[in-house]
């Protein structure tokens, strides 16, 4: 939750007063409110936080930084199903641990 | 140096790890002060390429390792109510209350819902307008804006069902804090680069100079961990303290004007306990009066509570730097990521998490099993 994810972003349009954009993120794609960039255009990239862009990025560091994110897992983290991550807590990483016990693994 | 080639650019890794080695002539303790940078340090082994004199040391950078057990378990009593819609991002559903989580209460009926962004929260009180919607508002000054943000739409929108349970950190006083520790060992700090990114390097030239410490805005890519380093231990040797940006392509000295505009608008500074460490002054943010509706103590009187933390859990050590995950007694045997004792171990960016992870096992002080467990 604590980073935030560089994005590209597709189109913008204002909606009940407040600038809003699609942003790619790497093939994942999400509304994102630009109040706090207004004048991110469409083709530009931001690191963008909990649906909120924070600043701008140059193309370049915001593809490496999204392959470097990718190949972490983090995307996944971001932007996978919360509650499947919640309920393995950590499965695919840890589920290799023959020492954890039973009851936890609910 | 085996784990060189997962860098992105292994021959650029390699010229900056060779700067590092060097110039370094005496022993160094460096902090990074977020839980993404301590991640990508274990993860890539940097800690163990780097000279032996330079040490790192993880920060409390981490907003769900740092949520007080209070404050978890106020976001538990609230979810459980009928009635309540509990918006959380998902991050927080395993963090342990006293006794439960937010995924338990869910399983016990509570309507909890994750969230992507805080507005998405928001619609979900328009669409709900029988329903009492509560958004758990944690997080630093990368967090702080977009919640702000939201609860400023309630007001402009006059939704009258929404309120965010609040408890947002900032890091500059928890560098005070640490440095004004009287175990203090930290020489030099990475400061998190997202952070930056919206609150820009104002604060720091004072912190710097007051406690004679280099701070190094630090981005969180291999690359740029060691770069970060590279610059600490360069400042170090020569005897300076100076604030330095290292990660440029993100970070403006002056951050974002829009998001410190909000925050003071919807926030005020306060007191506010850190889980493991306690109360740092003035290290929080809260709504502020005008905005007090929105406040979802306020609005649920959860004041009472009565919080008891797992009295083998040194977190508190691990996020001030003073203990390595590996040297707390409990860690990788009565707490595991499937069975927590602390939030650093649920925490995918918490310290405790990314030694188990990363099999950090191997470098333990102390037996495991020749340990006292409370
Ligand atoms: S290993 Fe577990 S019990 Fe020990 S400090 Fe970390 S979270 Fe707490």
């Amino acid at each position: 939750m604590c980073l935030a994810v560089p994005g590209r972003v597709t189109e913008i349009e204002d909606r009940d007063g407040t600038r809003m954009a699609t942003v790619d993120f790497g093939g994942v794609v999400k509304e994102v409110c630009l109040e706090y960039l207004p004048d991110l255009q469409v083709g530009e990239y931001a690191i963008v936080h909990v649906g909120f862009a924070l600043q701008k990025l140059d193309e370049e560091s915001a593809k490496q930084t999204l392959e470097l994110f990718a190949n972490l897992g983090l995307l996944q983290e971001e932007f996978g199903d919360p509650w499947e991550l919640a309920a393995e807590a950590g499965a695919p990483r840890w589920a290799d641990d023959k020492d954890v016990p039973q009851e936890a693994q609910q | 140096m085996k784990y060189l080639d997962e860098f992105q650019d292994p021959d650029l890794a390699r010229r900056l790890l060779d700067d590092i080695h060097s110039v370094v002539t005496r022993p160094w303790a460096l902090m990074e002060v977020c839980g993404g940078q301590t991640h990508t340090i274990i993860r890539h082994g940097i800690d163990q390429l780097l000279p032996d004199q330079v040490e790192l040391i993880h920060g409390p950078g981490c907003p769900v390792c740092v949520t007080p057990l209070e404050v978890i378990d106020k976001a538990l009593e609230i979810a459980s109510r009928p009635g309540v819609i509990f918006c959380s991002f998902g991050d927080m559903l395993r963090v342990p209350g006293t006794g439960r989580d937010l995924f338990q209460v869910r399983g016990e009926g509570g309507d909890v819902r994750v969230v992507y962004s805080p507005l998405d929260a928001l619609h979900i009180a328009q669409q709900n307008p029988d329903r009492e919607v509560v958004f758990f508002g944690i997080g630093f000054e990368t967090t702080a804006p977009p919640n702000a943000m939201t609860v400023y739409q309630a007001r402009k929108l006059g939704i009258k069902n929404f309120s965010l349970l609040v408890s947002h950190v900032r890091v500059p006083p928890a560098i005070k804090a640490i440095m004004e520790s009287p175990n203090c060992r930290v020489q030099g700090f990475l400061a998190a680069g997202h952070v930056c990114s919206v609150m820009g390097v104002g604060e720091y030239p004072d912190l710097a100079d007051r406690y004679r410490v280099p701070i190094v805005v630090t981005g969180f890519e291999p690359l740029d961990i060691l770069e970060g380093v590279r610059r600490t231990v360069l400042q170090l040797e020569r005897g300076e303290h100076t604030v330095d940006n290292a990660y440029p392509r993100a970070v403006r000295p002056e951050g974002n004007p829009a998001a410190q505009a909000m925050l003071a608008d919807v926030f005020e500074g306060t007191d506010r306990a850190w889980r493991g460490i306690g109360v740092i002054p003035d290290s929080g943010w809260r709504l502020s009066s005008r905005y007090r509706d929105f406040d979802a103590e306020h609005r649920f009187s959860v004041g009472d509570i009565d919080t008891r933390e797992p009295a083998e859990c040194r977190s508190g050590e691990v996020l001030q730097g003073l203990l390595k995950p590996n040297e707390c007694a409990a860690f990788g045997t009565t707490c595991t990521p499937r069975n927590p004792l602390g939030a650093t171990m649920v925490s995918s960016e918490g310290a405790c998490a990314a030694y188990y992870l990363y099999r950090r096992l191997d470098i333990t002080t102390a037996p495991l099993e020749a340990s006292p467990v409370a």
